[in-house]
């Protein structure tokens, strides 16, 4: 059954076993492999010598060069905070609206407050900061809280609607569905706020909603539905939708109500950080 | 006699595991429960009907049977687990794949355990078990001892695969990466496990030849290793009897270090012992040579074997870890690199006074590509673990580029070869269909792994320097999402030459089918495999 090995004229010695017709050569192991293979050994030998390396009972041993990866790390982060220290005092001192045209400042505050936003803020208005279904764009003009460089700030440092921070910006839509109008006021208000900034699906029921809408939301979207940064109500007369202008999405904002959450960035951000990605969004383009 | 007992307990695995998927706590629970219920039925229905008949085993015959079935499952398998691969590959270049309407279930999150078992487990796992198996008694001229619990180990495992994979998909994982299989699924695979270890061992022991063959110590190892850190990397407490969730025994950063313990000789035993096992035998056969070195095989075994299970910390530099375990995965790392290329040296040098056969036969072709590719995953590898190297490397694609060049390369072009070898001898054919079709295997599947190693290496390293890049303040300059916008052309690419990969594995498919279904037969004298006396 076994074919035995071809055999050659110079082949060396086979070992003398045989298995399924497999021999084995008697060659020596390549010099090259071996002193390699030596050298890589003196090598670690040097390598556990020099870093930290052998466990005892209760630590390890330091190495003779003392290198420890977590000293490395707080070594830099300490020299980047202490060359950062001066431009980050002189940030936390000055006046926020001074930041973006001060000439030392305005350049830093934008840099460092981009490094802030992709890292911190990106999940949820994109890397681009062109936000998403839910996460207001934030290179436009249009602001739900305010655009000016003391209001974006405000909301940086206490985030909307969470709980970690009594200042957050705070406030609730009702959920209207919830036995309190009846089917045909909301989607007549829908149809309504359609018609603010386009067309509505129904024309015809248009003038019902605007009384649903007069004495339902004109509190706080205000009689012409442009909305109130103080109250952080969306203004209704532009073609610009957190959660879409369909009908359907504004069916189901009327009817359930949205509530958007963000962090309170001042509890994890040092204040230099939260002045900084403040400029930074105030110069996206939007800034007021 | 022994025919009552199993149906006892057939019967009652039947009826325990129909009252486990009544109070059954969760989806993948329910369905694990049903599909041992039904399978134990099965097996109770056709051990019912096969009361009374008394098979005769041809002893003084090889077990090839299992072989034959071992060598379909792996082809199987194979497409399979590249399939997913292929998928997965472009929901990364095109996230819309991520269907809406299969969230859930067919997510990557989802798939990609799916694909690694089944490339792993499945297709590499069936590979080493046909092959060990065939090995195993052709060099120690002894039928497979124990037996139908060879059988036992085939069905066993194949089990363990449905178990694995449809519990990932309906949600039943450790999150351990590697080794998510939940609890009972563990604990099936510990028994399919052991009953594998039996009949390889107990092969070994009533052989007939004075020496062990080295593949045999390389698929020892493999076995015993392998039980071992499936063991210690799965001691979990289950919440429940009635539930897939378990609990890990180890904490924090001791579970992170036995994970990858586990996860790096899983690398090493199961991926690189093994396979080097099989290499050991179908190598010498194919090109019809002696072994280039037996002390070199000896001195290799050894150092691999000693070096391997030590650096498993290099998964984890620069983490909760403490330095000297992270040195001492990096200093083991660097050490086995000599040791790795002695397989490789073996293997290539085997071919001395072969050599003309690359031109003529495509099959040691591909054999010999694949020790290629371990010595370049072998010496890629240590330098990886290096952590100059890993801090930009770690976490990056590099890392899936250094994986596929060692699973497409090396584990699938020596199962690949040890396939074309098996299926003539197998079922008896004088050759292969179509040598032909072995070489449009053998580019699709070289030119597929070049386009995804070499992709990979591009966004890995790309990947790094962003990450790195920091303005003149030392402000990041990017973000993640900026990384993975940039990536997009080379996950397209790697998808390419992941189809390129899975289209190789087509063709052998068609070329085993034909060549068992249109391959002239052997003579009939050499027909009959005989231990030999």
């Amino acid at each position: 059954m076994s074919k035995p090995s071809k055999k050659l004229d110079n082949d060396p010695n086979t070992t003398g076993h045989v298995w399924d017709g497999i021999e084995e050569f008697d060659n020596p192991m390549p010099r090259w492999w071996l002193w390699t293979f030596y050298v890589t050994i003196i090598w670690a030998i040097g390598y556990v010598i020099a870093y930290p390396a052998w466990p005892g009972i209760n630590n390890a041993t330091k190495g003779v060069l003392g290198w420890s990866s977590r000293a490395n790390v707080a070594a830099d982060i300490q020299s980047a905070e202490d060359k950062l220290a001066p431009i980050n005092a002189k940030l936390e001192a000055a006046e926020l609206t001074q930041i973006t045209t001060d000439p030392e400042l305005g350049p830093y505050a934008v840099s460092a407050g981009n490094a802030v936003f992709k890292t911190w803020c990106a999940q949820c208005h994109g890397s681009g900061a062109a936000g998403a279904v839910g996460y207001p764009n934030l290179l436009d003009n249009d602001w739900l809280w305010g655009g000016d460089i003391e209001n974006i700030y405000a909301t940086v440092k206490h985030g909307i609607r969470n709980e970690e921070d009594d200042d957050a910006r705070y406030s609730e839509m009702p959920a209207f569905g919830d036995d309190y109008l009846e089917d045909e006021q909301i989607d007549s208000v829908v149809n309504y706020v359609m018609s603010l900034s386009g067309e509505a699906k129904d024309a015809s029921i248009v003038a019902a909603g605007a009384e649903v809408f007069a004495d339902e939301c004109s509190s706080c979207h205000m009689e012409d539905g442009t909305g109130d940064q103080a109250q952080g109500a969306p203004n209704l007369a532009d073609a610009i939708w957190l959660y879409g202008g369909d009908y359907d999405s504004i069916k189901e904002t009327v009817t359930y109500s949205r509530f958007g959450v963000m962090p309170a960035w001042g509890t994890r951000l040092t204040e230099a950080q939260v002045r900084a990605v403040s400029a930074y969004v105030h110069g996206l383009g939007g800034g007021e | 006699m022994v025919n009552y007992f199993k149906l006892i307990a057939l019967g009652l695995i039947t009826f325990f595991a129909l009252i486990a998927a009544n109070y059954a706590r969760d989806l993948a629970y329910l369905v694990h429960a049903l599909i041992i219920s039904g399978v134990s039925f099965g097996l109770f229905i056709w051990v019912l009907r096969g009361m009374g008949t008394v098979k005769v085993h041809a002893q003084d015959e090889y077990m090839d049977d299992v072989i034959r079935f071992g060598v379909i499952a792996t082809a199987f398998w194979g497409v399979v687990g590249f399939l997913a691969g292929v998928f997965i590959a472009f929901q990364l270049a095109f996230p819309v794949l991520n269907f809406e309407w299969a969230q859930g279930y067919a997510n990557f999150g989802r798939l990609r355990p799916l694909h690694t078992s089944a490339v792993i487990f499945a297709f590499g796992g069936n590979a080493l078990i046909a092959t060990s198996f065939y090995v195993v008694q052709r060099t120690s001229a002894a039928r497979l001892w124990g037996g139908n619990l060879g059988w036992f180990v085939f069905w066993g495992y194949q089990l363990f695969i449905v178990l694995a994979a449809t519990g990932y998909l309906l949600g039943g994982t450790q999150s351990k990466e590697y080794a998510e299989p939940e609890w009972y699924v563990d604990l099936w695979l510990t028994v399919v496990w052991v009953a594998y270890l039996a009949v390889f061992l107990g092969t070994v022991i009533k052989r007939k030849e004075p020496h062990i063959y080295v593949a045999n110590w390389f698929f020892l190892a493999f076995i015993v290793t392998v039980a071992m850190l499936h063991l210690v990397n799965n001691l979990t407490v289950p919440v429940s009897i009635f539930g897939s969730k378990s609990v890990i025994v180890w904490s924090g950063v001791q579970d992170a270090m036995v994970q990858w313990w586990y996860g790096h000789n899983a690398v090493g035993f199961f991926l690189t012992a093994g396979f080097l096992g099989m290499m050991y035998y179908f190598i010498p056969k194919q090109a019809e040579r002696p072994v280039f070195s037996y002390k070199l095989s000896i001195i290799h075994f050894w150092a691999i074997i000693f070096l391997y299970i030590w650096a498993g910390p290099h998964h984890l530099h620069y983490t909760a870890l403490p330095d000297w375990a992270s040195t001492l995965g990096m200093v083991f790392s660097i050490v086995l690199w000599m040791p790795s290329w002695g397989g490789m040296i073996n293997g290539l040098m085997t071919l001395s006074g072969a050599w003309d056969k690359l031109r003529t036969d495509p099959v040691i072709r591909m054999m010999v590509i694949s020790v290629g590719f371990y010595g370049m995953s072998t010496f890629e590898g240590p330098m990886m673990s290096i952590r100059a190297v890993n801090s930009l490397s770690h976490y990056t694609d590099w890392t899936i580029g250094h994986v596929h060049s060692g699973a497409l390369g090396w584990n699938g072009m020596i199962t690949f070869g040890a396939l074309y070898y098996l299926v003539p001898v197998l079922w008896k054919r004088e050759r292969l269909y179509s040598l032909q079709l072995v070489s449009w295997h053998f580019w699709l599947a070289t030119i597929g792994i070049v386009l995804y190693a070499a992709s990979m290496w591009v966004t890995g390293i790309m990947e790094g320097l962003m990450w790195r890049e920091v303005d003149a303040n030392g402000f990041l300059v990017n973000s993640f999402a900026d990384t993975v916008a940039a990536k997009k052309p080379m996950n397209i690419v790697r998808g390419l030459g992941g189809v390129m990969f899975l289209t190789g594995a087509v063709i052998m498919c068609y070329n085993l089918w034909m060549t068992v279904r249109k391959a002239p037969a052997k003579a009939a004298s050499l027909s009959v495999a005989v231990p030999a006396e």
